[in-house]
């Protein structure tokens, strides 16, 4: 991890302390403490504004049934549509990967690498637009589908919505947002797999998929599961995406292509915040913690375990 | 390697054992001939019924699968059509994720160029009802608080990254480097209510304020200045930094003199796909900075516009003759695809004609 040590203070010698070094190191650490601080202080004052939410009377929240009446079908809401994005866009993104490193031609690959890396670029509002504009309206005749031959599973119970916007569109939205960050995490283990282990197999007689499946996944195990935490983490907290393409009506529902849908905390704070005030914002702010304790858990999570797997990293 | 076999493989299927190990090969134009195969006959089906490109596609890579896995399996064995049939699924996987991008940008540009116009540049909307207008306003906007963002991050992140390189050890550099991960992850909103509570704190509920967006896209934008650098910094050469040091430089003008120079270019890449990255965020703008209809160039004075929300109000909020708004607000969506692309290719250039003068 730390392949570069800097030959700074060594040993026994202590080098001169000039005042010019002092201020230098100084305003580097300060930089560097002013992240923890920033982090700290997100934490801070996202509580001392929720504060009044949480002990305000529960007919003043909106909604009248209590901050937890509020905020619980919301979380219903994100978690689902998260949910949804990453069993769509973890075996897209895996496979993306595998095609990238071991599949397209050695030539092509950084090439598709950088096509694929263009999906993170493009902002989460342009999105929005073009879910409501090109592809909800193209998934109606699907969900019709889905209903007519599926309408036994409570996911697809329907009806079905004529706009198309609906959960199971905004978690695909969202699958297209987050793969580029699950390929691109992948992608970077699966380099990492070291070619002894892929020539084993590759000599032993086992085809290319067999290579994969022996040497390359189990390998890049914990960077792919690493990987789709980040990007759960990027599905939680996608705000103007899911607020544009989603059609809300509250509640918690698993019909994922009715017109009836939960909203999720994101999107509801960017739709209601404008037009909000007094307790309203409180609530609102209240809400966002919950969402920034949930990414802060799930991201931590993640990225201990894509850490462990450097540690533990015997390619280099 | 293609060692052509008799079509009339009748003793293919007698025993798969044998057939596994068997060295009977399909010619290399096997797979392609299936994939015709398919594509035949889904223009077919597609000709009984009515004509949909789509479908034609999806059932073409459906039926050519499905072919070359079967054929191979009669011929090859069951371990070359598994391998035949996950390479089938890998390289559609890729192409299922071309097409979002690729029917993204041909939407957005359809839709947005025809207000790609003189006036939408040089116009707000004040006093614009229906047609005409443009986001004059909304692109100084995104520029000054852009540019603020900037003014704040990269001086944070750069010194960071510095300590993270240059002076860390222990746990101070551990935690810092861990939460400078985490801190990626913060949703884009959650830093807007960050950067409203901050200031509601001190200016009273309800205050809107370009300054406010600045600080809440600095949120988004200093984990990424930080993670770029210490990688562009780890990358410089320890034998420079020890040279100066024997000829007796102090170490902060090491770092200033030797360091950064030579780490330049990376920089300058990182710091435009940070700004690249944070340009285009609606979600903290809105609940910041607001929106308004005139020209307002002062962030610390009252709302401002913005690109992004700009065009988010223009769509959800058209006003009356709704055409003309929701062609603006399509305009909107494309000058910012634009200005992301547009970063992103001056990323690369830098990284090419600012690449370190040292050798290697």
């Amino acid at each position: 991890m730390t392949a570069t040590r800097t030959p700074t203070e060594p040993g026994a010698a202590k080098p001169v302390r000039r005042p010019g070094d002092r201020i230098f190191a100084g305003s580097a650490k300060g930089a560097g403490i002013l992240i923890l601080v920033i982090l700290a202080g997100v934490a801070a004052f996202l509580i001392a504004e929720a504060l009044p939410a949480l002990s305000a009377p529960s007919d003043d929240i909106p909604g009248g049934e209590g901050l937890a009446g509020y905020v619980l079908p919301l979380v219903f809401g994100t978690l689902l549509s998260a949910v949804i994005a990453l069993v769509v866009a973890t075996p897209l993104a895996v496979a993306i990967a595998l095609f990238i490193t071991h599949y397209a031609p050695r030539r092509l690959a950084q090439g598709l690498g950088y096509v694929v890396d263009l999906l993170a670029a493009i902002p989460s509002i342009v999105y929005g637009f073009w879910g409501i504009a090109w592809l909800a309206p193209k998934l109606v005749p699907f969900y019709q589908w889905l209903e007519d031959n599926f309408g036994f599973i409570p996911l697809f119970a329907g009806p079905t919505s004529s706009t198309g916007r609906t959960m199971l569109t905004a978690g695909l939205v969202l699958a297209i947002m987050i793969l580029p960050i699950i390929s691109a995490i992948s992608r970077e283990v699966f380099l990492q797999v070291p070619t002894l282990h892929k020539e084993a197999a590759l000599a032993l007689g086992a085809t290319r998929w067999e290579m994969v499946k022996m040497a390359v996944l189990p390998y890049g195990k914990s960077g792919i599961i690493g990987g789709a935490m980040l990007g759960l983490g990027r599905a939680l907290g996608e705000t103007m995406a899911v607020a544009l393409v989603l059609s809300v009506s509250g509640g918690i529902t698993f019909n994922l292509i009715s017109s009836g849908n939960p909203s999720t905390v994101a999107a509801n704070i960017a739709l209601e915040f404008p037009e909000s005030s007094g307790i309203d914002v409180n609530t609102l702010i209240a809400s966002g913690l919950a969402l920034f304790v949930i990414t802060l858990a799930v991201n931590m999570l993640a990225r201990w375990i894509v850490n462990r797997r450097a540690d533990f990293s015997g390619a280099n | 390697m293609s060692l052509q076999t008799s079509p009339t493989s009748t003793g293919a299927s007698a025993d798969d054992a044998t057939a596994g190990r068997s060295r009977r090969r399909l010619p290399q134009w096997a797979s392609v001939a299936a994939f015709l195969a398919a594509a035949l006959v889904a223009v077919l089906l597609e000709l009984l019924g009515e004509f949909n490109i789509a479908l034609v596609v999806i059932y073409t890579v459906v039926l050519g699968t499905v072919a070359a896995y079967v054929v191979s399996r009669v011929v090859e064995g069951r371990r070359k059509a598994t391998d035949r049939l996950v390479t089938c699924l890998v390289v559609s996987a890729f192409g299922i994720a071309v097409v979002p991008l690729v029917a993204l940008v041909w939407t957005v540009v359809g839709r947005g160029i025809e207000r790609l116009d003189g006036e939408f540049f040089g116009s707000s909307l004040v006093g614009i009802v229906g047609e005409g207008g443009g986001a004059y306003h909304a692109i100084m906007g995104t520029l000054i608080i852009t540019l603020l963002t900037t003014l704040i991050s990269v001086p944070i992140g750069l010194m960071t990254a510095i300590y993270l390189v240059e002076y860390g050890r222990g746990r101070l550099k551990r935690s810092i480097t861990f939460l400078v991960d985490v801190m990626t992850g913060i949703p884009s909103i959650v830093a807007g209510l960050f950067a409203y509570a901050l200031f509601a704190l001190f200016f009273g509920p309800g205050i809107r304020l370009g300054i406010m967006g600045a600080v809440a896209l600095s949120v988004l934008m200093i984990p990424v200045v930080v993670r770029s650098a210490e990688e562009v910094l780890k990358l410089v050469p320890n034998e420079l930094r020890e040279a100066a040091y024997a000829l007796g430089v102090p170490k902060w003008r090491t770092i200033v003199k030797v360091v950064i120079p030579t780490a330049i270019a990376g920089l300058g890449t990182g710091v435009t796909l940070a700004i690249a990255r944070v340009v285009g965020e609606t979600a903290p703008l809105l609940i910041t900075v607001g929106i308004t209809n005139g020209t307002n160039l002062d962030p610390f004075d009252s709302r401002m516009a913005s690109l992004p929300v700009y065009a988010y109000y223009q769509l959800t909020q058209p006003g009356v003759p709704p055409e003309y708004a929701i062609d603006r607000a399509w305009t909107a969506a494309l000058l910012l695809i634009m200005l992301v692309m547009g970063l992103n290719v001056v990323a690369r250039l830098i990284s090419r004609f600012f690449a370190p003068k040292t050798g290697r």
